[in-house]
């Protein structure tokens, strides 16, 4: 497969610059060298500037409501296994008011792919500071600077189970598109948190801010916990790559193999003799 | 005795505290009356605690089906004073009451015989107190010359998981209150239980009634998060996932509840979610998505009393309004609402097929009264369903596949996993690939593709037929749960010569103009019966018919309504 071939043919509108253009290309890559059958892929959003990205992949997509996506994510994973499932939404979407359905997707561990698109502002309601902002940010609601500590998401989805916990700076499309595949190749429920700074509401945390911070991770065991908490907590730097994966029960893969999907299951003749004997 | 007795009609009713097995005596009692080929209906009241506080069951028996309890108490079983206190004035003439002197006092009453049974005392030679409502069981079938065999089978299949010494000890305990009555009070209390030829009837509550209505129609997803009174349908789901085949999971709240259930319909699975009226708060705004990106979901909704936590364990039927309206902007819904055992399973199934047929939200609505109560009722049999998804080939042969096309208010549905069936569901209005567009023309179109929905259903649903007589005094018209007291009501009525019909409704939206339009003008007086403060029925039927009923029974103390309750007011107004 090539990446283009997962091109849905619509024009974002993203702002120039965006860094949602090099995560929509990285996610077609990531597919395609996985070889992913199209029709077999489901991408969920939430709502922000970067849940539009499902529109722009020629898989089935499916734009829900705001902080959301991972719900919508389960249903369709429950009810196919067989499907490779995504969830794309900002950090507002994902740690603010979808922060419960957050936490305990990661701690039941399904097959599912989350990517945070986290630049710490709400971008598509024109820059009020978010779960991920810095405290003492400046925005239109915390005109004073924000009094609110960051939520910090390597150490959330760790400490609540996830099992393949990584964070991609976008400007390394070759840590993207890696950090995503290997998401995607990793049986249980995985995050990657994308560090994207937006070029329109948050120029205090920009590229220049980020770039004098981020590095990769090197030496990292990802299977020592311990490690990738001790990674998850720095702050004066922002580590990058995949900081845990850990093999665990998949929230699902219990479920009897039943006859496939079940939009195929037999609901002609339905007998409920059996259900009917212990009420006689 | 004096009198003939009283054979196979029947209200009896046991009292005591949480943690007493009062609510399982009830079932108990109905199984064993249902096994003699005799008909019942349970209802059970109590608080909202796990120990302690007023618990009573009563139970209706007779020969023909029983759509609800009555107010009156023939033969009462007190365990404990509250239970005295409560009930003992409403025993009927002749009546009885069974109590361990020991622990309740004797009452100062008339015409009312007292069964002193030292049921403490039996219990410590039996095994301990925990088998009181054994005991009870026990000199309630002596008190009734109701054939131990089978009270004593029913007690036999309860035990069975606890072993041989446990069965033996409850049937040990049966027997010795069995014994004592016979002993002591050989000529009985007046009423009589007497077998019947053999049925093929279950014991069944609304909510699990509602489950098989939704395993019946093909529904093989749940995801819900408990709230009483609904969670037993989600208990029910969860109790056949092995045997059916269904992947029925707990959420961690009603909004991933609803979101999970939307998930699943759109990968093609018969999706369902539940919860009472506090959840369904939390699940507006995925009912509005079930409509904006036209998925199928059931969403079943127990109503109790409210607003906000209100009363968990009590009855309203006051979300009427609130689950006909609630979402942004003109966003149509199915909405039925079923009114006894049989229609919860029917209706539910019904639910199912035009949510699927249509590609819009059905909420079926019950309430505490009809979900925790139970009813015999013939055996459901299953359900022969079809699907309205493409089928994997159809779906292969799809070029330039629009899902949600104009050309009709339903579209050709593909599902994920299905070859050349790439599309996009979309939150915000969307045009023909479910890309976003706030186009004019196009949101008009997308709003008037929505609303014909409900045009064409309304054509696929029965209108609501009159019940009983074509002349009547007085046309009754209510919803869900009052079917069955206002039909108990209507024979409590024919009794005493006083003509009355009824319209039930069971689908809500569509809604059946045509029918109450013909009701109401038929009628000679018009009276709606609701259990909810403001009449929300009767307001939606002026809204829409332009009508006014004559009277309206209104009740919103948390309690169901009495069928003499009904009765008794419509015999006051026409006495007028």
């Amino acid at each position: 497969m090539e990446p283009k071939e997962y091109d849905s043919g619509q024009k974002p509108a993203w702002c120039a610059g965006c860094g949602n253009f090099m995560l929509v290309h990285a996610v077609r890559q990531a597919l395609a060298e996985l070889g992913k059958d199209p029709d077999k892929v489901v991408i969920t959003s939430g709502i922000g500037c970067g849940s539009k990205l499902p529109h722009f992949i020629k898989t089935y997509g499916f734009e829900s409501l705001h902080g959301r996506p991972l719900t919508v994510a389960m249903g369709v994973k429950l009810a196919n296994r067989e499907l490779t499932v995504m969830a794309i939404s900002g950090d507002g979407d994902a740690y603010g008011i979808g922060g419960n359905h957050f936490i305990h997707t990661c701690r039941k561990n399904p097959d599912i792919t989350y990517i945070v698109q986290n630049n710490s502002v709400y971008g598509l309601t024109k820059g009020q500071y978010s779960p991920t902002s810095p405290k003492g940010f400046v925005s239109p609601t915390s005109p004073d600077g924000s009094v609110e500590p960051p939520v910090n998401p390597m150490a959330w989805a760790i400490t609540t189970g996830a099992t393949y916990v990584a964070r991609a700076w976008y400007m390394d499309p070759q840590q993207l598109k890696d950090m995503i595949k290997g998401a995607i190749e990793h049986h249980g429920f995985s995050l990657v948190d994308v560090l994207m700074p937006c070029l329109t509401f948050n120029k205090v945390y920009g590229i220049d801010w980020y770039k004098e911070r981020v590095y990769k991770l090197y030496g990292h065991d990802p299977n020592d916990r311990v490690a990738a908490m001790e990674k998850a907590m720095e702050m004066d730097k922002l580590p990058t790559g995949l900081f845990y994966q850990e093999k665990r029960d998949v929230y699902g893969d219990e479920l009897p193999k039943l006859n496939g999907p079940l939009y195929r299951q037999d609901v002609t003749r339905i007998d409920l003799t059996k259900a009917m004997k212990p009420l006689r | 005795m004096d009198d003939k007795p009283i054979t196979n009609d029947l209200c009896w009713k046991i009292g005591g505290p949480a943690g007493f097995g009062i609510a399982s005596a009830g079932t108990v009692f109905a199984t064993a009356c249902m096994r003699a080929g005799l008909n019942a209906f349970v209802l059970s009241e109590n608080p909202s605690l796990i120990r302690g506080g007023h618990n009573h069951v009563t139970v209706h028996v007779k020969e023909r089906q029983v759509g609800s309890h009555l107010a009156r108490t023939d033969v009462l079983v007190a365990l404990d004073q509250q239970t005295m206190d409560n009930h003992v004035a409403k025993i009927v003439k002749g009546g009885g009451v069974i109590f361990d002197p020991d622990e309740v006092k004797t009452p100062e009453v008339h015409d009312v015989k007292l069964f002193n049974v030292p049921i403490k005392r039996l219990c410590q030679e039996n095994g301990g107190l925990i088998l009181r409502n054994t005991i009870a069981m026990g000199a309630t079938a002596g008190l009734l010359d109701f054939e131990p065999r089978f009270l004593e089978s029913v007690l036999k299949d309860n035990f069975a998981k606890k072993g041989d010494k446990v069965i033996d000890m409850n049937l040990n305990a049966f027997k010795a209150g069995y014994d004592y009555v016979k002993k002591e009070y050989p000529s009985g209390s007046g009423f009589v239980l007497s077998k019947r030829k053999p049925n093929d009837n279950v014991l069944v509550s609304g909510n699990a009634a509602v489950a098989f209505g939704a395993v019946s129609a093909g529904c093989t997803f749940m995801s819900a998060y408990p709230m009483t009174p609904a969670t037993s349908v989600f208990e029910t789901m969860a109790s056949l996932a092995k045997d059916y085949g269904l992947v029925v999971r707990q959420a961690e709240d009603e909004i991933a509840a609803v979101n999970q259930a939307i998930g699943a319909s759109f990968a093609g699975a018969i999706s369902m979610t539940g919860t009472s009226g506090g959840g369904f708060c939390l699940m507006v705004e995925g009912l509005g998505l079930s409509m904006q990106s036209e998925m199928p979901v059931v969403i079943i909704e127990s109503q109790r009393p409210g607003p906000a936590t209100g009363m968990a364990t009590r009855t309203a039927q006051g979300d009427l309004r609130f689950i006909l309206h609630c979402s942004t902007d003109d966003s149509p819904r199915l909405v039925l609402t079923p009114g006894d055992m049989e229609e919860c399973f029917s209706v539910t199934a019904k639910a199912f097929e035009l949510t699927e047929k249509y590609q819009m939200p059905a909420v079926v609505m019950v309430d505490k009264f009809l979900s925790l109560s139970y009813a015999t009722t013939p055996a459901f049999k299953g359900g022969d369903n079809k699907r309205y998804i493409m089928t994997d080939r159809d779906a292969s042969k799809l070029k330039n596949y629009k899902r949600y096309d104009l050309t009709d208010c339903v579209s050709p549905r593909a599902v994920p996993g299905q070859k050349g069936g790439q599309h996009w569901a979309s939150s915000y209005e969307h045009d023909e690939y479910g890309h976003e567009s706030e186009d004019k023309t196009n949101k008009i179109r997308m709003s008037q593709k929505r609303f014909c929905k409900l045009d064409l259903a309304a054509k696929d649903v029965p209108q609501p037929k009159i019940h009983g007589h074509s002349k009547a005094d007085m046309t009754i018209i209510g919803w869900g749960s009052t079917k069955g007291p206002i039909r108990e009501a209507i024979a409590l009525l024919e009794e005493k010569g006083v003509k009355v019909n009824h319209l039930h409704l069971n689908i809500i939206s569509p809604f059946p103009e045509q029918a109450i339009t013909k009701a109401i003008k038929d009628a000679s007086k018009t009276i709606i019966v609701e259990n909810n403060q403001s009449g929300q029925l009767a307001g939606i039927i002026k809204e829409r018919t332009g009508l006014d009923v004559d009277y309206t029974l209104l009740k919103y103390d948390g309690r169901n309504f009495f069928p003499e309750e009904i009765s008794g007011h419509i015999v006051k107004i026409l006495e007028r």
